[in-house]
């Protein structure tokens, strides 16, 4: 077996530039399949870690769904969540013990002379941390009773205390919340990034206390995180049930809420990339079609050319798998030789858009296995039909040819 | 002749069609070849002794009749089966030498044991033997571009030896050569046949005819004479 490849690399070096155009065709195959794969494998991987932040026990009782994919128009007109909402669920929901209402807003946040606009204000309850996969680091949350009573406390995010308080330590300090006095009692875990949304340019207070809110149009979320004992469907059929009878939902009429969850995203995010794939393998697939009628052709001049030394090594004894094999192992080297370049080509050109995304590539063994497979079995396929075409060879008209 | 000929013809007859022309090559030869013989066989051309040097060499099989390699009926064999039994029975020496052109002159005449699956070290160390048989030790590194045509001829021969076949097949094995460079060939292949080997020559020089123990005239595709000298020489 070394002998025919041996072989088959001598032949691959005495026609340089002939091999080389050959293979052009496969080389930018592979190349192209390679880049594509790699990208979206590597957006995958970033969207993937992004989603899991949302914690994939925890559900969302919410006016939009996460994926729209129908008409955006249906959903506006539904009413929003309410706060009511949010007590009736945390009533009737046995077993659950971890159900926060969640309210967004943007406001300015003022420590003394410092002023930062546009701070994400989020209100929510004592049991937010467990819902929304959070902590205090320093300091502490909200306590049930001041969430109750409506104590104006809050805990601050990682960049809001770097642009008011420097070096200075917040705790027990007061904060201005669109003018309303917040008393600092925690500082939240660093969390980074969400889809460029800074995490940590946020302020946690309770629900209660929030001032200057207009709940009845803006509506709220309510966040629901399922022990790891109780089934995730049952819950969220009951939790579909109590919505539908607490907003009077006849049956056969659809829910006007939805139930979001994670998967939502990973399951919506993965129906469009199979797309891309399939795309990916029909460009990638033609261009090799391409490549393989490139290398038939050439395997098939050389078959000609080559009739003499055909009838040569019948003469001392190459049986027709002998002859087959060589030629065989001839249209895979060529075509190989285009995929490994290919592979490398194709990892080297991913990383440059990957780089200016910030994103790491992740090139995988089976990335890489794809690309070569592809291209061996281009060889082997569009090597078969000249392969037979040389073993069949009569060997007293091969050594005749001329 | 002895009762146990190393090779053995009965009523062959070779018909093959040329475009729509049908040829009838051969017509009926016999023909019984014993071991260590020294066999010219002659005629002009278009005679057939192409067609029957293929059907010896096993390149190709008879339309009708038999023929014995070695005790073997080796008439109707397939294409596979042939192509062993070249391999182990039959040393071929073309006219045009054809060597293989990108292969250095070791790897030419290593070329049959590749058929027959011997280690690379032992392929080596035989196909080395060889070439120093024929007197090209210190070129079997060089290509057949970079050779003459006497030593090419002799690179051809090696390959022929390398497998130790029962018969060697030489096709006008001077043809190509000055008579000088020919008549180096020649002896080549007389001491061949003196250390035991069995020639088969095709020819239709006379003189290089000259060098074999027995001559086989062939024309249209029968044979119309037999001769069997015994020299005094060598």
């Amino acid at each position: 077996m070394i002998d025919y490849f041996r072989e088959a690399w001598l032949v691959f070096r005495s026609h340089k530039v002939r091999s080389f155009l050959t293979t052009l065709g496969i080389f930018i195959g592979v190349t192209t399949i390679i880049i594509i794969f790699t990208i979206i494998k590597s957006i995958n991987t970033y969207i993937v870690g992004e989603f899991s932040q949302l914690g994939s026990t925890t559900i969302y009782v919410d006016k939009f769904p996460w994926v729209i994919t129908e008409n955006f128009f249906e959903y506006r007109n539904r009413p929003p969540i309410t706060l009511r909402e949010y007590q009736v669920l945390k009533r009737k929901l046995v077993g659950i013990r971890w159900i926060s209402p969640i309210v967004n807003y943007q406001r300015k946040v003022t420590y003394r002379d410092e002023v930062l606009e546009q701070v994400m204000i989020v209100g929510s309850n004592e049991v937010y941390p467990e819902v929304g996969n959070i902590s205090a680091d320093v300091g502490r949350w909200f306590t049930a009773q001041e969430v109750r009573s409506a104590r104006a406390v809050c805990v601050l995010g990682v960049q809001v205390v770097e642009e008011l308080f420097g070096k200075e330590d917040p705790l027990g300090k007061r904060i201005k919340i669109n003018g309303y006095p917040y008393k600092v009692i925690g500082l939240l875990e660093k969390k980074g990034k969400f889809f460029g949304f800074d995490m940590d340019k946020q302020v946690m207070i309770p629900y209660t206390s929030m001032r200057g809110y207009a709940y009845r149009w803006r509506g709220i979320s309510i966040g629901i995180k399922i022990p790891p004992e109780m089934d995730l469907d049952a819950v969220k059929e009951e939790v579909r049930g109590i919505m539908r009878s607490a907003r009077k939902i006849p049956p056969g009429e659809k829910d006007n809420f939805s139930i979001n969850q994670q998967d939502m995203l990973t399951d919506f995010y993965k129906q469009i990339t199979g797309t891309a794939y399939i795309v990916i393998f029909i460009i990638g697939g033609i261009s090799l079609i391409v490549g393989g009628i490139g290398i038939m052709n050439i395997m098939l001049v050389s078959v000609t050319e080559r009739t003499r030394e055909i009838g040569i090594r019948k003469a001392v004894g190459a049986t027709r798998s002998h002859i087959l094999l060589q030629f065989l192992t001839e249209s895979v080297t060529i075509s190989s030789i285009g995929g490994i370049l290919g592979v490398i080509a194709g990892v080297l050109l991913a990383n440059i858009p990957l780089s200016m995304m910030k994103l790491s590539a992740s090139v995988s063994v089976t990335t890489v296995l794809i690309g070569y497979g592809f291209s061996a079995f281009v060889g082997i396929v569009s090597g078969l039909y000249p392969a037979q075409k040389a073993a069949r060879q009569n060997p007293v008209e091969a050594l005749r040819y001329e | 002749m002895s009762d146990n000929p190393l090779i053995k013809i009965e009523n062959l007859h070779k018909v093959y069609f040329l475009g729509a022309t049908k040829v009838h090559a051969l017509r009926g030869i016999d023909l019984s070849i014993d071991k260590n013989e020294y066999v010219a066989i002659m005629g002009p051309s278009g005679c057939g002794k192409s067609t029957l040097m293929n059907i010896i060499g096993c390149l190709d099989v008879p339309t009708v009749g038999k023929y014995w390699l070695n005790g073997k009926d080796v008439s109707q064999l397939g294409d596979n089966e042939l192509a062993q039994i070249r391999n182990r029975e039959i040393g071929f020496i073309f006219q045009t030498f054809n060597l293989l052109p990108r292969a250095s002159a070791l790897a030419n005449v290593e070329l049959p044991l590749i058929y027959n699956k011997t280690p690379a070290a032992k392929r080596h160390e035989l196909a080395k033997q060889a070439l120093e048989k024929v007197g090209l030790a210190d070129r079997m590194h060089h290509k057949p571009n970079e050779l003459s045509g006497g030593q090419r001829q002799r690179v051809a021969i090696a390959r022929a030896l390398v497998n130790n076949p029962s018969i060697i097949l030489a096709d006008e094995p001077t043809g190509n050569l000055d008579s000088k460079t020919g008549e180096e060939i020649m002896e080549i292949l007389d001491n061949l046949h003196e250390q035991g080997n069995t020639i088969i020559l095709v020819t239709h020089e006379k003189a290089i005819a000259e060098h074999a123990k027995k001559r086989i005239y062939l024309r249209d595709g029968k044979i119309v004479g037999e001769e069997e000298l015994v020299k005094s020489e060598g």
